[in-house]
């Protein structure tokens, strides 16, 4: 906002080291889309409880709706736009495809943040493990039951890569 | 057919995918409304100067402002004023639209405007509004909307019905009069929110002396209609684009905030953005609240002999869809049963809440509680299997169970019997546990009016153009292979342009679970008279007779040898340049005259488990079973089956809006509870009958929406079984059900 208080900030965003200008007040998410149009942070319930604007921060999962742009100094974001290699797909994203886990997809980034958390956590996590990492993603339109199998499948893929 | 990868996929995993709400503009400016904090009241003052005096605040809107333009909108009755004037009707209603260089100045700058108000009396459900000397809402009469809508009326109002309906056959009276069995069912239906994702959001500007806007609606077009009488343009001169839609499932389906962003352009000047959370998205559109009374009659051996329905619909502050979504629910509150004698007394009435529209289902989950229910408790009072007294009654394929309409186009004892063979009915349960099944048909596909081009390009790719929006439930995916399929072209080389109402052609709507149907069938249509096309120019090019020359599976054929779709583009055209293409078009007439296009069938079921000390309900199994004619693609039907009926178990099991005084205490996802991932249960059985039995293509016919209608009534079915104990209301919340176990005795 005009006049109030700004500050400079140097956080690592999908892996290039970046240098922004923005107010204290910004949030994250609104940094992530209006400042460098990484739309594929979605804001929904913007109360911390539908997952969708989920970034790492850290590595670590945040409600980027409610997480100020101020707090990523210094600090690695990565977003779903970080995930693919050039041209080819993660294999999280190719399971979520394969898997047919995403109708509307406005959702689909959070999950797919959610479950490389997951994933680096706990190379293969069983349904009881998955639902309960997901506790704070909503889906209205599948019904889960794909991006649970999503998520195995990569688990999968993701342990024949690591093996 | 096979199911290829959906073609939304890769941009959707990636994050490339772009929403209404990603859409921006150069000189933009972001918004926020000031909403009534009154349920009724008169508008006495709106001082804006202290929002006005905020840095980077540019402009405030307000009612008074739009005395120039024709300042409200509504497809059926044009009662929805885009800003209140005079006075307000519901706490939340938007009284004024600040508009400012960034969001943050823009929530400052709502929160410094004041207004004043002048409180009258409210009524927050149909039992007050119908009262004798309840305050009216609405005492103006505010002519006709589009008369295609048989609900649209006009005449000055002395009441708060909003629209009523009767209608019937038979001798419902003396039929009760001499049934061996009367069993009376009474039901409440939750009052719930339909939480598209992808909140309501709208971009407008005036560019080129048109009005665009890019918005999250499923029907781009009535979304035009309503913004051209708003500022008096020919339709022509307003582009609606709707992108990728974060979810629509009918909560998107007619205009919503589209007035707003472009009111907010037309007083700037400038493009304007309006974008809520979900708690505006509360505040703007729900789903109806339904009480229904069913009384049915039957013969000693079960066979349903007459059915008196009563049944009213909370239809909130405005009209929105609420007329249409109480004939759907008058048409659908019956059931697909033989029954010669049917009485149907249907009111939807206007309350000082947030206005309702249409959800998934439309009208009938809400009716469904109450008619299934009512089958299953006519079971037990006949002491006979409830699949069974659904058999006996079922109406079979071929014949009409609604005088007037399409005969039935499905075979409903074999998908319950399907139903009930994947959840285990024959099986014993074990203590706690229930089974709960339902069977609905609906009148769906809405009014059938579609076009659709194909073009093959000279290269022999072809690009689809349909106004149908791709919402999530994969018409992208769906229309490319038909169109693929009709043409013989691999669905690599098919593109294809939806809801774009400057740039394709016109579509009724994407809704009624029509779109693989309707727009379907006009995509058909479009690609046969492209290889007539084709032939006609290939016969041109190199001789023959028409019967000789045969374009199909990407090929001319004819006596001189064979052509592909790029040499016959590229000849006839005189090299790399031109275009062939074709409009079909899909209108009231023909096989398509009788109403509805297709009936809808939902055949779901669950099996729960209750915890007896909390009162808890977990489901265990849930089944679908798809009867479509024929599945274009399976996945992607699946999908959707599981997808609706989670929405059906949310509502039976958790969702509802809760209003305490003129207050929502509710509106926030905090709140009002969804289904999560740990609520669903393990066992999911999704069953697909193919019969080729519908009017769209390949035999095929509507799905999405079936398997949440008989979810609510399955559910309450499930728990009876478990505790002995008929619900008569949902959402079965452990207190509730935890009441209901201990009301008399146990």
């Amino acid at each position: 906002m005009i006049g109030a208080d700004i500050m400079e900030i140097s956080p690592e965003i999908n892996g290039r080291q970046a240098v922004l200008t923005v107010p204290v007040r910004m949030t994250l998410a609104e940094m992530l889309r209006d400042r460098l149009g990484l739309y594929g942070v979605k804001l929904s319930c913007e109360m911390q409880v539908c997952g969708v604007c989920t970034v790492l921060v850290g590595g670590q999962p945040v409600s980027s709706c409610t997480f100020l742009a101020v707090d990523t100094d210094g600090r690695r974001v990565l977003t779903v736009e970080g995930l693919a290699d050039g041209g080819r797909l993660h294999p999280i994203q190719q399971a979520f495809v394969d898997r047919f886990a995403l109708q509307c997809g406005f959702c689909t980034p959070g999950f797919i943040m959610m479950t490389k958390h997951l994933l680096e956590r706990s190379s293969q996590p069983d349904r009881e493990q998955i639902v309960a990492h997901f506790d704070g993603n909503l889906c209205r339109c599948t019904g889960y039951a794909p991006i649970i199998e999503a998520v195995q499948d990569a688990a999968g893929k993701l342990g024949e890569v690591g093996s | 057919m096979i199911s290829p990868p959906r073609l939304d996929a890769v941009p959707k995993v990636t994050g490339k995918a772009r929403y209404a709400v990603d859409f921006r503009a150069a000189g933009m400016l972001f918004s926020a409304v000031v909403r009534s904090e009154r349920g009724h009241a008169l508008l006495k003052s709106i001082d804006t100067s202290a929002a006005l005096a905020e840095p980077g605040v540019v402009a405030v809107v307000t009612g008074e402002d739009l005395a120039s333009l024709f300042p409200r909108f509504g497809h059926i009755i044009p009662d929805h004023p885009i800003l209140a004037t005079d006075k307000v009707r519901y706490l939340g209603e938007p009284v004024a639209l600040v508009l400012a260089e960034d969001r943050y100045a823009a929530h400052d700058g709502a929160e410094l405007v004041e207004v004043s108000y002048e409180d009258l009396p409210v009524v927050m459900d149909p039992e007050q509004a119908l009262a004798d000397g309840a305050p009216l809402l609405h005492t103006t009469d505010y002519g006709v909307g589009d008369r295609s809508f048989e609900e649209a009326h006009s005449e000055p109002r002395s009441d708060n019905v909003c629209h009523r309906v009767e209608l019937g056959w038979g001798e419902v009276d003396s039929a009760l009069a001499r049934a061996d069995h009367l069993v009376e069912t009474s039901t409440s239906y939750p009052m719930l929110y339909g939480y598209a994702m992808e909140p309501y959001n709208a971009l407008a500007h005036f560019e080129d002396g048109y009005l665009k806007v890019v918005t999250t609606a499923q029907h781009p077009f009535m979304v035009r209609d309503d913004l051209a009488r708003v500022f008096s343009l020919p339709l022509s001169h307003v582009r609606v684009t709707s992108p990728y839609v974060g979810g629509g499932y009918g909560t998107k389906s007619y205009t919503k905030v589209e007035p707003l962003a472009a009111v907010g352009a037309w007083y700037t000047g400038r493009p304007v953005k309006v974008e809520f959370d979900a708690t505006g998205a509360i505040l703007t559109t729900r789903a109806d609240s339904a009480r229904v009374t069913i009384r049915s009659g039957f013969d000693s051996a079960g066979r349903l002999l007459a059915r008196d329905v009563r049944l009213t619909l909370d239809t909130g502050a405005y009209a929105d869809n609420g007329p249409l979504v109480l004939s759907k629910a008058s048409n659908r509150c019956f059931g697909p049963y033989r029954n010669g004698n049917v009485r149907v007394s249907g009111v939807a009435v206007y309350t000082n809440t947030v206005p309702s529209s249409s959800y998934r289902g439309f009208g009938a989950p809400q009716v469904s509680l109450a008619s299934e229910l009512n089958m299953d408790q006519a079971a037990e009072a006949l002491g006979m299997d409830p699949g069974e007294l659904r058999r006996l009654n079922l109406i079979p394929p071929g014949e009409r169970h609604y005088p007037g309409k399409r005969p039935m186009d499905a075979d409903l004892v074999a998908d319950l019997d399907l139903l009930l063979e994947g959840l285990g009915w024959d099986e014993p349960t074990e203590k706690h546990q229930g089974i709960g099944f339902g069977v609905t048909a609906s009148d769906a596909g809405a009014f059938p009016v579609s076009t659709a081009t194909v073009k093959i390009l000279p290269d022999g790719s072809a690009l689809v153009a349909t106004g149908s929006s791709e919402m999530g439930q994969g018409s992208r995916t769906a229309l490319s292979q038909i169109a693929s399929r009709e043409l013989g072209i691999p669905l690599q080389k098919v593109a294809i342009a939806q809801s774009d109402t400057h740039a394709t052609p016109y579509e009724r709507t994407s809704g009624a679970s029509r779109t693989t149907t309707l727009t379907g069938l006009a995509i058909q249509r479009a690609c046969a008279q492209l290889l007539s096309r084709l032939e006609e120019a290939a016969t041109e090019l190199k001789g023959g007779a028409p019967t000789e020359v045969k374009a199909a599976e990407g090929m001319v054929v004819g006596p001189w040898g064979d052509l592909s779709f790029a040499e016959v583009v590229q000849e006839w055209f005189g090299g790399r340049l031109g275009e062939l293409s074709a409009t079909g078009v899909v209108r009231r007439v023909g096989e398509l005259q009788e109403l509805p296009p297709f009936w809808e069938i939902g055949t779901s079921g669950v099996k729960v488990r209750v915890d007896p000390d909390t009162g808890q309900v977990f489901a265990l199994r849930m089944v679908t079973v798809a009867d479509v004619g024929h599945a274009i693609h399976p996945e992607m039907l699946k999908g959707q089956d599981v997808g609706a009926a989670t929405q059906g178990l949310g509502a039976a099991l958790f969702e509802e809006l809760v209003y305490d005084g003129p207050q929502l205490i509710n509106p926030n996802l905090v709140e009002y509870r969804v289904p999560r991932a740990s609520d669903m249960p393990a066992e999911i059985v999704t069953i697909v009958a193919q019969r080729g039995d519908g009017v769209g293509p390949y035999g095929a016919k509507g799905g999405g929406e079936g398997t949440l209608n008989p979810m609510g009534a399955a559910t309450a079915a499930a728990v009876a079984r478990a505790i002995g104990r008929w619900p008569d209301r949902l959402p079965l919340s452990p207190e509730r059900v935890w009441r209901l176990m201990r009301e008399s005795g146990d």
